[in-house]
């Protein structure tokens, strides 16, 4: 996975020392998405460089480009004054680009000495290991590092926050020149943040620098000195950060014109509630969360990533444990125990992750939609009435627009936004009165989004009632009556579609958590309702 | 051989109009039937005085019985990517309670052998709640569903055998309601159909399907994963019991160390019949030619007298070369 296509690739004898990393036209396609159009970068040694961006800016993409998990398509790639090649992670940990990714890449029975270094143990004749060598060298790493973890202790027994730690103790036991953070401080509290950018500011030095990925606009004003700007894979501006202001940066981040909006949509006030929910909470991920729904309506959830919008619709209908709040569905309290308890009641769920908790993929069309309904509709005594299920999947098809040429056809074999509709299908065949869709147009052609989008009005129209949880904003502005907006596991403010833009969600999305009182999550009366319907907290 | 097949195998039919199992699938079972034959050709060829022989035929059968059973409990347990280990000795265990019912209690024998089957789909139950409820690993669930069920079949038979004396008893087995053919025979054949009917038409076979294709996938889209899963251990368990009182009637007594090693030929015939390990895909059909496979095998190679050992060997190749080929598939579909 080397890189072939270089712009230039002549070591520059007039290189400026101080540019650390240089991308420059970097390009990437994946099926069916252009992920990088163009996207440039410079690191100055000694800086801390905030990348932001909105989900699928492109972020990610680029640090895989520059881990070499992916090879790029087009661009120049410089490090250090050289043409960057890496064959993978390690590798480019190796060459001093270390990268720490958001999800935490640790094995959890090893010990933290083991996971620093594995793969590099000391070893005596290459195949004793060295325990005591081990330790003594990890001890030393901490100690430079300022952190105060225990070597021997099992990783899997330590707080996410010391496990991030490790991961940076293991990224910076390459003396990297180049540290990459991808959203380090996304499960960390306020005291755990604090504490990494101390180890931040600890490793800068005048022949290092840090790219620094986060949501957080306050936490960036604090660390960052430089502030760059990506959107649709390419890049937009970058300044210093301290001539920053919010607004700034979020018309940035946002950008595009806003004209895909479909104009605001009458408010569904006058329709009757058909459920509601009242502070919620499932923790890690949910802290507290209400809002309400009427018949009818499309309820867009907006937020970032990791912000408790898939664990609060996953808490709702039972699948993942609850703490507290209360659920009243047509006027009545109900706990549901389970999505098949939430189904019987008329209450879909369809994830955002269609390929493995959506669909059967080795399993036919037909089984695949006929899932949901077997229980009622398709039986008599047990037996499946194939023949009444056979036409009801053919016609849901039909008037789905499947595309596929016959119901035998296996799920995997179709595209993204087909494989949507079949678990679409499975719903309505189902006959729910609550559709929960997670990302619904998420890996789908744009041709295939505007029939969802379609089918998504004339769902509401019939009086079906929509949660649709999205990160894609101007999806969101279309389809939404109203907008709630959710910020680390607490809804921040739910708008009326009026009111909506992109510029006043993007500020309820990135709330600090000190938007509402700190400690009402945790209140042992939960189930009170705390008015976030109608306060507009955050910075405006 | 051609009565246990012909029913399922239209039902089979159907179902691929139906948006059954796919064309791949299909052909791992033909696979399957197509070793069947070309085995009992060769044994044909190799000894044509006594393999091809209708006695012979009803030897295979009445030998197949037994596994037959045990694995068609099995094929459910397998398709909802579960394993069963504790069949072989809960099978002991319910030849054991048979005989308490029957002879130690004096229960008719309609009645005992009910009982015992029931007793069958409570050990079945146990393993379920232990699966499903306390999410405990099937292979591990199920490990120790095989120690405590051997264990118990020994306490409660006061670890000697029980003799039955009713005749009717044995005749479950050994009678012949159609002449020559053992009734052994038509409840392995009449077993199968039910467990044929199950997989493909109810909304059982369905769940299991569903579930050991994806079980998370399974649960958002509404099916109660937990109660299905249960179920599904008790059926493999009901037919477990049956495999009890139909191997205790053949012997005239209930064995109460007996069981260990059955499981592993059952599971062996589901995964030779094509039945995933991995679960999402089951087929009664195929299980009872890997069943048949089996006993084909040990019967031709017992006649040619090749000796015990060596039959073993062969059959570990069997189901070497049966897996094998559906990690070829799997590879196969994996790239399409």
């Amino acid at each position: 996975m080397t890189l072939e296509q270089h712009n230039d690739d002549t070591p520059d004898s007039s290189h400026d020392p101080d540019l650390l990393l240089e991308v420059r036209g970097a390009v990437k396609k994946f099926p069916g998405v252009l992920a990088l159009s163009q996207m440039d970068l410079e690191l100055r040694a000694g800086e801390v460089l905030a990348l932001v961006g909105e989900n699928g800016a492109g972020k990610s993409t680029l640090m895989k480009l520059l881990a070499g998990v992916h090879p790029p398509d087009a661009g120049s790639f410089r490090f250090l004054g050289r043409p960057l090649q890496v064959r993978g992670p390690r590798d480019a940990a190796e060459q001093g680009l270390a990268i720490i990714h958001q999800e935490l890449n640790l094995m959890s029975t090893l010990t933290v000495a083991e996971n620093i270094f594995l793969g590099r143990e000391p070893v005596l004749g290459n195949f004793f290991t060295r325990p005591a060598q081990l330790r003594v060298q990890t001890q030393e790493l901490l100690d430079r590092l300022g952190m105060e973890l225990d070597p021997t202790a099992e990783v899997g027994t330590l707080s996410v926050a010391q496990q991030q730690m490790v991961e940076i103790a293991k990224a910076l036991s390459y003396d990297a020149r180049v540290l990459i953070m991808d959203e380090p401080t996304a499960a960390l509290n306020e005291h755990e943040t604090e504490a990494l950018h101390e180890l931040v500011r600890k490793y800068i030095s005048p022949s290092t620098a840090v790219i620094y990925i986060s949501h957080r606009m306050e936490e960036l004003r604090r660390i960052a000195d430089r502030v760059q700007v990506i959107r649709d894979g390419e890049y937009v501006d970058s300044f210093p950060m301290a001539e920053a202001t919010l607004d700034d940066v979020i018309t940035k981040m946002v950008g595009r014109s806003v004209d895909t909006r479909a104009g605001p949509r009458d408010a569904r006030s006058d329709r009757p509630v058909i459920l509601e929910v009242n502070g919620l909470r499932s923790e890690p991920r949910v802290k507290d969360v209400s809002f309400d729904l009427a018949e009818g309506e499309i309820l867009g959830i907006a937020g970032l990533m990791g912000a408790g919008r898939t664990e609060t619709a996953r808490a709702l209908i039972g699948s993942h444990p609850r703490q507290a709040g209360t659920v009243s569905y047509r006027g009545r309290r109900i706990a549901f125990r389970s999505p098949a308890h939430a189904a019987r009641n008329g209450i879909g769920y369809l994830s955002e992750d269609r390929k493995q908790l959506g669909l059967l993929l080795d399993h036919s069309v037909k089984r695949n939609m006929e899932l949901s309904a077997l229980s009622d509709g398709f039986q008599s005594a047990g037996f499946i009435r194939d023949r009444a299920s056979h036409h009801a999947v053919v016609e849901q098809s039909r008037k789905l627009r499947v595309k596929t040429p016959d119901v035998a056809q296996l799920a995997k074999n179709l595209s993204g936004g087909n494989q949507q509709k079949v678990v679409i299908g499975r719903w309505l065949l189902k006959d729910c009165d609550v559709l929960i869709f997670d990302e619904p147009t998420r890996g789908i052609d744009v041709g295939a989004k505007e029939e969802i989008y379609e089918l998504l009005d004339e769902l509401a129209a019939g009086g079906k009632s929509i949660i649709m949880i999205s990160s894609d904003l101007p999806e969101v502005l279309r389809m939404a009556h109203r907008v709630a907006v959710m910020s680390e596991g607490r809804v921040t403010g739910i708008l009326d579609a009026a009111d909506a833009d992109q510029e006043s969600i993007m500020a309820l999305a990135t709330a600090e958590r000190d938007a509402s009182p700190t400690g009402r999550g945790q209140a042992p009366h939960a189930d009170v309702d705390h008015g976030h319907s109608d306060h507009r907290a955050g910075e405006r | 051989m051609s009565t246990t097949t012909t029913a399922p195998a239209a039902d089979q039919e159907r179902d691929v109009q139906r948006g059954g199992p796919s064309l791949r699938s299909r052909m791992q079972q033909m696979l399957a039937a197509g070793t069947l034959v070309l085995i009992f050709v060769a044994f044909s060829i190799a000894s044509p005085e006594i393999f091809p022989t209708w006695g012979n035929m009803v030897t295979i059968l009445y030998s197949t019985v037994v596994i037959g059973l045990l694995a068609l409990g099995a094929t459910f347990v397998i398709t909802t990517a579960g394993i069963d280990l504790s069949v072989g000795t809960a099978m002991a265990l319910c030849a054991v309670m048979s005989g308490l019912f029957i002879v130690n209690w004096g229960l008719p024998v309609p009645v005992g052998i009910l009982l015992a089957i029931l007793f069958g789909g409570v050990v079945g139950l146990v393993n379920g709640i232990n699966v499903a409820v306390l999410d405990l690993p099937p292979f591990i669930a199920t490990l120790a569903m095989m120690m405590v069920a051997a264990g118990l079949a020994l306490v409660f038979s006061g670890a000697a055998p029980i003799y039955f004396e009713d005749q009717a008893y044995m005749w479950i087995s050994t009678g012949t309601i159609i002449p020559s053919v053992p009734n052994a025979v038509l409840v392995l054949v009449v077993a199968a159909v039910i467990a044929a009917v199950l997989m493909s038409r109810t909304v059982l076979g369905r769940y299991s399907m569903a579930i050991g294709a994806n079980h998370e996938a399974a649960e958002l889209a509404g099916v109660d994963v937990k109660k299905w899963l249960i179920i599904v251990y008790v059926v493999g368990g009901l037919f477990t019991g049956l495999a009890g009182v139909m191997i205790s009637a053949r012997l005239g007594s209930a064995q109460p160390a007996t069981g260990m090693g059955y499981e592993l030929d059952a599971i062996a015939a589901v995964v030779i019949g094509g039945t995933s390990l991995s679960g999402g895909r089951g087929t009664v059909v195929g299980t009872m030619i890997g069943a048949l496979i089996i006993s084909v095998l040990t019967n031709g190679l017992q006649i040619l007298s090749i000796p015990q050992e060596w039959q073993d060997v062969l059959l570990g190749i069997v189901i070497l070369v049966a897996v094998f080929i559906d990690r070829l598939r799997k590879r196969s579909e994996g790239t399409a």
